[in-house]
């Protein structure tokens, strides 16, 4: 079981002082942000561990504000100079000084880790083992797998925010990883296959998930691609199996509900809180509290706890995402969706998990009633351009429809399609929910982890990036 | 700017560490940066911050361990070293694994600092700041606003030293501009972005990068998807640098020796068409890529790569060129924070004569691409499949037409290297450090309606 910290990551005094000289140049807000982090990595390839590798980052990023102005200055020295030079770097925005308040910070800066394993307190030896055997499960499923390469990564990430309000609260994170890629061989080259499983756990992640089954999948996904056909060029009919698409809402819309984007105008929803955005069927909701998720933390990266946010409802448009400074311009609650790579870097509005929430078709009713098509089981990244409403997502396994059934495998490519159109022609959603695979979502050269899902569903069009006629 | 010789002295003094039998290679970084962002002629934010990594990879009989942290405290570093080690005892023996052996090439020599970065203030940097947003507003009245207009500048030093006597010591320093403007038209925005980047701030090109980064937004007003079609498309340089960076992907010794490449069995052959010259010169101080060492500490130096579309050699570090049976093109890329991986400092490719327009002239049905995205999603370096997003120009009885969006392009990267049909003499070097020109492509599959 989890124990709690006896002490906070950075002591209270030390913090309150740190505060007390950001805000001495005349700053009306400041905020200390403390993170700790650990990670460790093994790298399984051609058969062999190639390398086992571990990386430590201990540092504190102070932000202070005054008006519209944000002044931020970040340090791996956490000693009292250390964090005192930071803090007058980041004072130095705010012209001139004044009286500065007592700070009090209410809360005891403590937390209990989220992971029921450590993964740190389990050997090593363990974790080879798992590698050996997803990588002997995924050779073992054919023999035109010719290369197989697995990851398994485990992180520890423990933070500490403290702000002049008084905040002054902790979270302990842990995440787990094990992803799988194999390489087949055929007579037209080779072909990958990819698996994923991670979640916001420690290592009983394994007790949970079989390995050698995700193994298999991977393989038998490069394998299946062996015979593929270029994709389609032109807009079809695509059905995306639950679990496998949640990104296509990502970008086709997450991004633009994003408040600080929306708020400068980069946005195609800006303005349109209430009206009718998207099919009558679709509820998109963003839940930084949701299970095990990869996107889920009990706190944001600004000590804000985490909620169910619901952006969509029944086609309407109910809400933006909200971090401390856009909520504070705009005079209304945070969301919990302010979060930062690491301590290096200010915080903006990201999302968490973000999905779209069950219909009421069957699933295989959907195929069939599809004539001819596209059938996506498996999507890769994205990306958009939220100004415009113009994304892009990678299919990394695709078949045809024809004839309301599903038929040839397709080679890779992207599906493009305009946020706001997509939305509207979302004809039919299933009623078989699923969380997709973790994915890193990146936005102004950060990156932070983050989980996303939705039904099997079909878009009546989207334009296929391939090369046949 | 700081003691040049501390770095060295760590590295040094934590190689002396290595047990019998050990070889260490030490890495050990210190870095600063600002970034002064504005928005509504007043300043938005400014970031400053002092990074510090150590790296160390330790390896005995073959077997490989790896360790860092974001810290040179004595302390840190020292648990550092002991991970390492903890590390090395899991992989499996390679007997092909090792730190890298001097070769006796030598360095460039480059001077990679210009103290006229450290002499600005953050007011001359805000001025700036503030300067690209308003000039991007008074360019056009069509632009009502910018998402962002940001200076930042960074400085860096980085110190190598092995238990093969490799000792190396290197500071860089660089500065860059990006804006955002957003242009409206109707119920319409379409967003544009451009930046320049250099090692001295009086080079840079703050009028080019407003006409740009205003040309960028306003050009694609009115944009519309295009009808699906084979046809011509002329990639700007910095798409071609896309485009050519993920080929160059897998033609790195990782790669081709883990059987992860299209182009592994290839050598010596025809991949691309005759005019496609690609090389990596790192010896050149004109590129921002531009270095007097590899991620090993070997010597930076010049490789070619596609020589009139023969593929010449493959990039390779330390360790897969002992695979390979070759030496090391001194192509390790890497931070303390990793180990070495393989890949190019500064990509060139050797342009054509004539302007863009020149390459205009013989399209009779094409598209002038000007930016591309979902590299990430839509290529994949093993099969070779090429599927992006692209956006831009129609190209009509060789010239520009209207512009057109949400579109992909796709071919195989195979095939498009054969299917160069010209280059520019647009020769430009990027921020990002490679030399490029436009090419023009033939029979890709444009997708739209």
């Amino acid at each position: 079981m989890s124990v709690t910290p006896l002490s906070p990551l950075l002591d209270r005094d030390l913090i309150q002082d740190t505060l007390f000289e950001a805000m001495s140049n005349g700053g009306e807000w400041a905020e200390v942000f403390v993170e700790d982090r650990q990670n460790a990595s093994a790298d399984f390839d051609e058969g062999r561990v190639e390398a086992m590798a571990s990386s430590r980052d201990l540092g504190a990023g102070i932000r202070v504000t005054v008006g519209e102005v944000t002044g931020f200055a970040h340090t791996s020295d956490l000693t009292r100079n250390g964090l005192v030079e930071a803090a007058q770097a980041a004072a130095a925005v705010a012209k001139g000084g004044s009286h500065v308040d007592p700070i009090a910070l209410s809360g005891n800066g403590l937390a209990e880790s989220n992971a029921r394993i450590l993964p740190e307190s389990v050997s090593k030896i363990r974790k080879v083992e798992l590698l050996e055997r997803t990588n002997t499960a995924a050779r073992a499923e054919n023999a035109a797998i010719t290369q197989v390469n697995v990851r398994y990564s485990e992180g520890r990430r423990r933070v500490l925010v403290a702000n002049t309000n008084g905040l002054f609260n902790a979270d302990d994170q842990t995440r787990t990883l094990l992803s799988v890629n194999c390489v087949a061989t055929g007579d037209q080259g080779l072909q990958t296959g990819r698996e994923t499983v991670g979640y916001t756990v420690g290592f009983e992640l394994f007790e949970d998930h079989d390995v050698e089954a995700m193994a298999r999948r991977a393989a038998a996904r490069a394998i299946t691609k062996l015979a593929a056909r270029p994709a389609p060029s032109g807009q079809l009919p695509v059905v995306i199996e639950r679990g496998g698409g949640g990104v296509l809402f990502h970008e086709a819309c997450g991004h633009g509900l994003e408040a600080d984007l929306v708020n400068k105008g980069a946005s195609v929803f800006r303005d349109r809180v209430g009206e009718l955005v998207a099919a009558p069927s679709v509820t998109l909701v963003d839940d930084g509290t949701m299970g095990v998720e990869w996107g889920t933390v009990a706190i944001d990266d600004e000590g804000c706890p985490t909620q169910r946010n619901v952006l969509i409802e029944d086609g309407i448009l109910t809400d933006y995402m909200w971090d401390h400074l856009q909520s504070r311009s705009a005079g209304r609650p945070a969301s919990g969706n302010g979060r930062r790579q690491s301590y290096q870097h200010l915080p903006m509005v990201r999302m968490t998990n973000t999905f779209v929430t069950n219909g009421e078709a069957a699933p295989d009713d959907i195929i069939a009633d599809t004539k001819n098509g596209v059938y996506v089981a498996q999507l890769g990244g994205g990306q958009v351009n939220t100004a415009t409403g113009d994304f892009v997502f990678g299919m990394t396994e695709a078949y045809l429809i024809e004839n309301g059934e599903i038929t040839v495998p397709l080679r890779e490519g992207n599906l493009i399609g305009n946020g706001p159109e997509v939305l509207k022609n979302i004809e039919v959603i299933g009623n078989d929910f699923a969380m997709g695979s973790p994915g890193t979502c990146g936005k102004d050269g950060q990156g932070v982890p983050v989980g996303d899902g939705q039904p099997t569903l079909r878009v009546a069009a989207l334009t296929i990036g391939g090369t046949a006629s | 700017m700081s003691d040049t010789t501390e770095l060295p002295d760590l590295a040094d003094e934590l190689v002396s560490l290595a047990r019998e039998n050990e070889q260490i290679e030490v890495c050990v970084s210190r870095n600063r940066s600002t970034t002064i962002k504005a928005y509504s002629g007043e300043v938005e934010s400014v970031r400053s911050g002092k990074s510090e990594a150590v790296g160390i990879r330790i390896i005995v009989d073959g077997q490989q361990g790896f360790a860092s942290a974001g810290s040179l405290d004595r302390r840190v570093v020292s648990q550092v070293v002991e991970e390492a080690r903890g590390n090395l005892q899991f992989a499996e023996s390679d007997p092909h694994q090792g730190i890298a052996l001097p070769d006796g090439v030598d360095p460039p020599n480059l001077d990679l600092v210009d103290p006229a970065i450290l002499r600005m203030s953050d007011e001359q940097k805000s001025s700036l700041a503030i300067e690209l947003e308003r000039r991007c507003l008074s360019a056009d009245s069509r632009v009502n606003s910018v998402r962002s207009a940001a200076w930042s500048d960074g400085w860096g030093e980085f110190a190598l030293a092995s238990t093969s006597g490799i000792s190396i010591y290197t500071e860089g320093g660089s500065c860059s501009v990006g804006v955002q403007p957003l242009a409206v038209e109707g119920n319409e925005t379409q967003i544009g972005y451009a930046g320049d980047a250099a090692r001295r701030p009086d080079v840079l090109d703050i009028d080019r990068v407003i006409t740009e980064a205003v040309d960028s937004a306003t050009g694609m007003l009115g944009a519309t998807k295009p009808t699906s079609e084979r046809l011509t498309v002329v990639f700007e340089p910095g798409v071609a640098a896309a485009f050519l960076g993920t080929v160059v992907g897998a033609l790195t010794g990782d790669r081709v020796i883990k059987g992860r490449s299209p182009f592994a069995e290839r050598l010596g052959e025809q991949v691309g068409a005759s005019m496609l010259t690609l090389f990596d010169d790192p010896t050149n101080i004109d590129s921002l890529g531009a270095d007097n060492h590899d991620g090993e500490g070997l010597a930076a130096r010049k490789n070619m790569i596609l020589e009139n579309g023969v593929l010449s050699q493959f990039l390779h570090n330390s360790y897969t060129a002992r695979r390979a049976g070759v030496s090391s093109t001194g192509s390790a890329v890497r931070g303390p924070r990793s180990t070495p991986n393989v890949g190019v400092h500064a990509l060139c490719l050797d342009p054509g004569t004539g302007d863009r327009e020149a390459l205009f002239d013989n399209v009779v049905n094409g598209v002038f691409v000007r930016g591309v995205n979902g590299l990430h999603s839509g290529v994949n370096p093993v099969s070779g499949d090429f599927s992006v997003g692209a956006y831009g120009h129609k190209i009509r009885d060789g010239g520009l037409a209207e512009p057109f969006s949400e579109a992909t392009i796709a071919s195989t990267l195979q095939r498009m290297l054969l299917d160069v049909v010209a280059i520019g003499g647009d020769f430009e070097f990027l921020p990002s450090g490679s030399g490029m020109a436009s090419i023009a492509i033939e029979d890709v599959a444009l997708s739209g309606i």
